[in-house]
């Protein structure tokens, strides 16, 4: 990367575009990657569209056929309200795959604002959030989303809050520490000799050369989103009822596996593994491009 | 030495008094007063009055917030409100079973990640390495509840091997708990996997490429005391510390496995006191959680110093 950011300034347009070509052809090349865009575009396509094409409407009761065993009509089962559990799992992405990519937008833009003003500007601003960062860090996500949720009270916006203001600061720490790198650099040199403020340096000069390490970080983000998301729906302050929310659903009904009713939480769990591993790969397909 | 000492104790100090004012802060956002809400909306006046005059809550925040750290300081958590009792005593049960099944899961990750790392390093750029690695980060990022439930269908419910409950009997013996703390141990495992293998995996990837490795080598000593005495001592420095950053994401984990296989520890403690609302519960819970961190990371540093002569002298400064 520091090859690549060393002389933008000189290094014609086309190059840049031809690099750009042939960092997507590796990116398609890895197998890491691809499976993992699959998956992730599997379960987005099911939150956009897994509502018109569901065998059954995931809200809707059936106090006859409660809690009955994986079959052709029902091929995951149904809950104990005798809701399609197939139904269910299908449209059960369309919440938290809201929440979570919302809240890691707003946390990286906010942490990369931040972070470029640490790392620029240095001194007091960067000492002193820097600590906070590191009390911040001290403290699980979990925990803290938890408190905040208590306190400002749950719905869907104070979740996406919650989570981008604590990842925020997470995210400025990866943008500041490449930042103090890009700013000894010649083309920054160079800005200021042509006299440019500091805010086109930080925002036209620097970002673009760290974008690809904070595209990598807003992957691994969103990972993490969404666990902290289906964690907090888990234990009562993430998604609310009566959303089919895969980890609201394993919350309300994990009291019955010990009856031996599996399969209302089993395919629920699937599908969370299924997607935080897709993220996941994704990131890893990312991370092995932009660092060679 | 004495200077890196100073540095990183003032660190601890701030951390925690950082933390203090969020866990404060967090409790005052709680809308309304809380001698109307502990006693509901037909009590008398002159008793909410008198209960918040007890309480403390009628005076001014700076006040209230010096009082409670002071307090918390010196071992008065203060009184819960759902239990009408001290909380200090909660909490401390709490933190030693807490304790007990964060130590069953460390026992089962070090060993088993340091293995992986020196594995997937000395398979340097080769399948097993990749394997190991995307297998490990998978595992990392799997919410604990979800390989909880995995875990508690094949092994608690299918194969009947092990209890689905992290309660033990009364009078179980050492062998009796550790049955029961088997399975819930096992989901924190896998999500502290990844990291701590990805470390070790680093640390011998630097070693093994490090001047004094080729010099052992060149002198002709075995390749298996090579490994031992030179590459895997210095590839285990870094590795000291992450485990113990690692505590604060075990708490986090501890709050779901504790309530997934109903077991009450500190985690299910801050997770019922925030159903209460059981404010001084969940701050002295948090605050506490902070505190342990607080101590394991200031450890971790501390052995890292003393392992890495570079510190120890104060080259490192």
């Amino acid at each position: 990367m520091s090859e690549t950011s060393a002389a933008p300034t000189i290094v014609p347009e086309i190059t840049v575009a031809q690099e750009r070509r042939e960092r997507l052809a590796q990116l398609l090349a890895s197998p890491t990657f691809l499976i993992g865009l699959a998956i992730v575009a599997f379960w987005s396509a099911c939150a956009i569209f897994g509502h018109s094409v569901v065998p059954y409407d995931p809200y809707a009761d059936d106090m006859l056929n409660t809690l009955l065993a994986p079959s052709r009509e029902h091929p995951f089962g149904t809950d104990s309200l005798g809701r399609d559990v197939l139904s269910r799992v299908i449209t059960g992405s369309r919440d938290i795959l809201t929440v979570a990519p919302l809240a890691t937008l707003l946390g990286t833009l906010g942490g990369t604002v931040l972070g470029l003003f640490m790392g620029y500007s240095r001194g007091l601003l960067d000492e002193v959030v820097s600590r906070i960062v590191d009390a911040l860090l001290a403290l699980p996500t979990v925990i803290v989303a938890l408190l905040a949720l208590v306190a400002l009270g749950t719905s869907k916006m104070t979740v996406v809050l919650v989570i981008a203001f604590g990842f925020a600061p997470i995210i400025a720490r990866t943008v500041r520490a490449a930042v103090l790198t890009e700013r000894e650099l010649d083309y920054v040199a160079a800005a200021k000799l042509r006299l440019e403020g500091p805010l086109h340096i930080m925002f036209a000069e620097i970002l673009p050369n760290v974008a690809p390490p904070i595209l990598v970080e807003t992957t691994v983000r969103l990972g993490y989103a969404i666990f902290t998301v289906a964690t907090l729906s888990f234990i009562g302050f993430g998604i609310q009822p009566p959303s089919p929310d895969w980890g609201l659903s394993i919350s309300a009904n994990y009291g019955l596996i010990g009856g031996g009713y599996w399969w209302t939480v089993l395919f629920d769990g699937l599908a969370i593994a299924s997607l935080v591993i897709g993220v996941n790969l994704l990131a890893d397909g990312l991370e092995g491009v932009v660092n060679g | 030495m004495a200077r890196f000492l100073l540095k990183r104790v003032a660190l601890s100090v701030i951390t925690l008094w950082l933390l203090s004012v969020i866990v404060f802060t967090a409790g005052q956002v709680l809308p309304g007063n809380v001698g109307r809400a502990m006693l509901g909306p037909f009590a008398d006046q002159r008793a909410v009055d008198a209960l918040n005059h007890e309480m403390g809550t009628d005076r001014p925040l700076l006040v209230q917030y010096g009082g409670w750290v002071s307090r918390f300081v010196r071992g008065d958590m203060g009184r819960s409100y759902a239990y009408r009792a001290p909380v200090a005593p909660f909490v401390g049960t709490a933190l030693a079973n807490s304790a007990k099944l964060a130590a069953v899961a460390f026992l089962l990750v070090v060993p088993f990640s340091l293995f992986m790392g020196v594995v997937a390093a000395l398979h340097f750029g080769r399948p097993a390495d990749r394997i190991i690695m995307v297998a490990g980060m998978s595992a990392t990022i799997v919410p604990e509840f979800v390989s909880g439930i995995i875990l508690i269908l094949i092994f608690g419910v299918w194969l009947k091997w092990l209890p689905i409950s992290a309660t033990w009997p009364a009078g179980s013996g050492l062998f009796g708990q550790l049955h029961h703390l088997l399975l819930p141990s096992i989901p924190l495992v896998l999500v502290l996997f990844g990291y701590i293998a990805r470390m070790a995996r680093a640390g011998t990837i630097e070693a093994l490429d490090a001047d004094y490795t080729r010099t052992a080598v060149l002198k002709g000593l075995p390749q298996g005391t090579v490994l031992w005495r030179h590459v895997l001592r210095n590839a285990l420095l870094p590795t000291v510390s992450v485990i113990a950053t690692q505590t604060a994401y075990l708490v986090g984990g501890l709050v779901v496995i504790e309530t997934l296989f109903h077991y009450q520890g500190i985690g299910s403690l801050i997770f019922i006191a925030a159903n209460k609302k059981d404010f001084p519960m969940l701050e002295a819970g948090v605050l506490t959680v902070g505190c342990v961190f607080a101590v394991a990371s200031l450890l971790a540093d501390l052995i890292y110093s003393w392992l890495n002569p570079r510190i120890r002298y104060g080259a490192g400064e």
